[in-house]
């Protein structure tokens, strides 16, 4: 039973990202976008990771679809003869992708791939919120370091001068 | 004293962004100076043992490591913030888009410290992130579509690097249950054989590639590099590039990846590739700065040419020639930005004879190319020397041939770009070139002379201080 | 497999053979990633040249969340992913800033018009 949910949930993600990539306009490839980042977290619910899925929703299929929205209705301008050509074009140049996804997933599927290792069990430090807020200090000063960059990247690129 | 490296930076920047607008805009600079000259001497106190090298746990668990490569790179970074820092206050005029450039100055600043310190795998992914991050903010600051295009060029490169290099976490993860360089390296060393594990270091090493601009990975580096704007050029050519991708090459090839003779080759040949195609590239180029860009990427193959050599003489050659071409590199952009700055274009074809309105310019330029192409008895003669008696040493003969050749042909383009910048006749409409401001005169002076003296000393300096850095390998 | 495991040395514990859903999840992160790759070099769209940096995230999401769950170390992992997750969002903010900008000074987000425009 378990399983069948797994095969449901991987192709839909395989379909999804398919998708988001081959289609025309660009607003359907962002509500794409968001769909694949819904897919995604449920896999991660299903493989024990709970707090990295409710983060992964919140932000990606959120944060990341609003940014993405905002910014195709400031400078998309298309009209319907444009959009016409443009599903031709799509359509040649995109076809290929199906083939090589089938192809490379069944060679991967066969493949022996050596991933068994002999590790220790993991110790009981297991609790995510210890881990980033007590073992991995210099990973919390990176992301602060970083939000602090991109809050000076969109004061350069947008402040008006 | 490691992690104040890296929370001052940070402390400076809460600082400069309070609400006293005016007051603030003025100590702008004064703050990144002093940060970067207080980094200098750090340096030297770490290195006579008077300051503690590593990290103690105390409240902050940072995990931080200093030893003697970390050492030169640190120096290196302090340098060149040192000399962008006084270059964009020449080149800026807006006081505002000054405090946003010492900002994002001293964002790249703490992030290539975190980078040379650090013990981990997955914050080494972080901290080349913070760098790569504000170089993007930086190259568009102008806002003009040059500057824009090349930031949006070095951001979809930079960021399938990222991916391969996660990637590739993903893997070491499954086969050592860790991410710290210990855990990793042990275990890359006990399933030798392993094809999943060789594919993950290959496919990490490719991202590194990408970050470190090396052939055939190279494709942002003379788009980044042309189109920034003056004194963000001199940052990304002095050190940026260098304090993340090929310091973390120099870092892994010698420790978590270590004692894999087919890395070595292929570190070879992308070296040569490199220092080849870099030189013959450069020999086209009409546009100052572009031709500088392809420059640096010959340069870097040198390093890796040293690195790939595998002996502690061919990886004191590198580290030394690291430490040489932040140097000598960023007195070149130094003196475009000058040159630039003053006459307003960068186009060869359209400058000359420049040599008698900026003499100091002319004068350093002088001594910078001749320091890249190896002619005694400036630095970059003695660094390329050690790199190739290293793979003379090792058999490695065809290799060393091909760089001592190559110091011919980057000898050959500089001396063309000296002669048609600062000789010959001068160029129409630049009658009224002056030479450029204290900002700018002051870091070249003080490059040419550490280049100058680092070269006469050298002899001395040799048993005393190169040889140690050879300690980092175990 | 078998001949990999009796290879190991005696006195190490093994911590589980490989689980079956794990192969399938692998196979669908690397497909994506070949999805996300081909979307990069196809597309002369910077918006969706963003749109497939962002489908690259989400398969190594997916590839780091898969070797947590493999080893046991979902703690280990689930903190990658949260600062991974973080430090993209501030990636695709200042790239989008960039495509904004791009915009106001073109009036187009064709990447073939900015090569032709530069010299």
């Amino acid at each position: 039973m378990n399983m069948n949910i797994y095969i449901i949930l991987a192709i839909g993600f395989v379909i999804a990202a398919v998708w988001t990539v081959m289609t025309t306009r660009l607003l359907r490839s962002v509500i794409g976008l968001a769909i694949t980042s819904v897919i995604l977290t449920i896999i991660m619910f299903q493989l024990q990771s709970p707090l990295a899925a409710v983060f992964e929703l919140s932000v990606c299929a959120g944060l990341i679809s609003a940014i993405f929205i905002s910014s195709i209705g400031l400078t998309q301008r298309l009209t319907d003869e444009q959009l016409a050509v443009r599903k031709k074009e799509r359509l040649s140049k995109f076809w290929l992708l199906p083939v090589i996804l089938v192809l490379a997933g069944v060679a991967l599927y066969h493949l022996q791939i050596p991933l068994v290792f002999n590790l220790q069990p993991a110790q009981a430090e297991n609790d995510v919120r210890n881990i980033i807020w007590n073992l991995r200090h210099l990973d919390l000063l990176g992301q602060i370091v970083i939000l602090l960059a991109g809050a000076f990247g969109v004061v350069v690129l947008f402040k008006e001068q | 004293m490691l992690s104040l490296l890296l929370l001052l930076p940070l402390l400076a920047i809460l600082i400069l962004n309070l609400p006293l607008k005016n007051v603030m805009q003025r100590m702008a600079v004064w703050a990144g100076v002093l940060l970067s000259l207080w980094q200098v001497t750090a340096v030297f106190i770490l290195a006579m043992g008077l300051g503690e090298r590593t990290e103690i746990p105390a409240k902050f668990k940072f995990g931080l490591n200093c030893d003697n490569l970390t050492l030169v790179l640190l120096l290196s970074i302090g340098i060149v913030v040192f000399t962008t820092i006084l270059v964009g206050r020449q080149t800026i005029s807006n006081p505002r888009q000054r405090l946003g450039f010492v900002n994002l100055v001293l964002i790249a600043m703490t992030g290539m410290n975190g980078t040379v310190m650090l013990t981990d795998l997955f914050s080494l992914y972080v901290f080349i992130e913070i760098t790569a991050v504000s170089s993007f903010i930086l190259i568009a600051s102008q806002r003009d579509i040059n500057g824009l295009e090349g930031a949006f060029k070095y951001i979809v490169l930079s960021a399938s690097a990222t991916v391969m290099m996660l990637l590739s976490i993903s893997i070491l993860l499954m086969a050592a249950g860790g991410t710290s360089f210990a855990t990793v390296g042990n275990a890359v060393r006990q399933s030798s054989g392993n094809s999943m594990v060789l594919f993950a270091v290959g496919v990490f090493i490719c991202g590194l590639f990408i970050k470190g601009g090396l052939v055939p990975f190279h494709g942002w580096l003379p788009a980044a590099y042309s189109a920034a704007p003056p004194a963000v050029s001199v940052l990304l050519a002095g050190i940026a590039t260098k304090a993340s991708g090929i310091y973390a090459l120099i870092r892994l090839t010698t420790s978590v990846f270590a004692g894999n003779d087919s890395l070595n080759n292929v570190l070879l040949l992308v070296g040569v590739i490199s220092i080849l195609v870099g030189a013959f590239a450069a020999l086209g180029q009409s546009d100052f700065k572009r031709m500088l860009a392809y420059s640096s990427i010959s340069q870097v193959g040198y390093i890796i040419l040293g690195l790939g050599c595998g002996t502690p003489l061919g990886i004191v050659g590198a580290v030394f020639h690291l430490f040489n071409h932040s140097i000598f590199k960023t007195l070149l952009f130094v003196n475009s930005a000058a040159v630039e700055k003053q006459s307003g274009t960068t186009d060869m074809n359209k400058l000359g004879g420049l040599g008698a309105r900026m003499p100091v310019t002319s004068a350093t330029s002088l001594i910078a190319f001749l320091s890249t192409a190896g002619v005694p008895p400036l630095a970059g003669f003695w660094s390329k020397l050690i790199i190739v008696i290293a793979l003379w040493q090792n058999d490695l003969r065809v290799y060393a041939v091909i760089a001592v050749l190559a110091s011919i042909l980057t000898l050959a383009y500089l001396l063309l770009m000296q002669r048609k910048v600062f000789f010959g006749i001068l160029g129409e409409g630049l009658q009224n070139v002056r030479e450029a401001g204290f900002g700018i005169v002051l870091p070249a002076s003080v490059l040419a002379a550490i280049t100058v003296i680092v070269g006469v000393f050298f002899p001395l300096m040799f048993n005393s201080i190169l040889m140690p850095i050879s300690s980092f390998l175990k | 497999m078998e001949e990999v495991i009796s290879k190991m040395p005696q006195g190490v514990e093994i911590i589980r053979d490989m689980p079956q859903e794990f192969l399938l999840f692998g196979v669908s992160a690397a497909l994506v990633l070949i999805a996300g790759f081909y979307c990069l070099i196809m597309t002369y769209n910077l918006i969706r040249a963003l749109i497939g940096l962002e489908i690259l995230t989400k398969s190594v999401t997916l590839f780091i969340i898969l070797a947590g769950h493999a080893t046991g170390r979902t703690g280990l992992a689930q903190a990658l992913a949260i600062t991974l997750i973080v430090i993209e969002v501030v990636v695709i903010a200042v790239a989008v800033g960039i495509v904004l900008c791009v915009y106001k000074h073109i009036k187009s987000i064709d990447a073939r018009l900015l090569r032709n425009i530069r010299g």
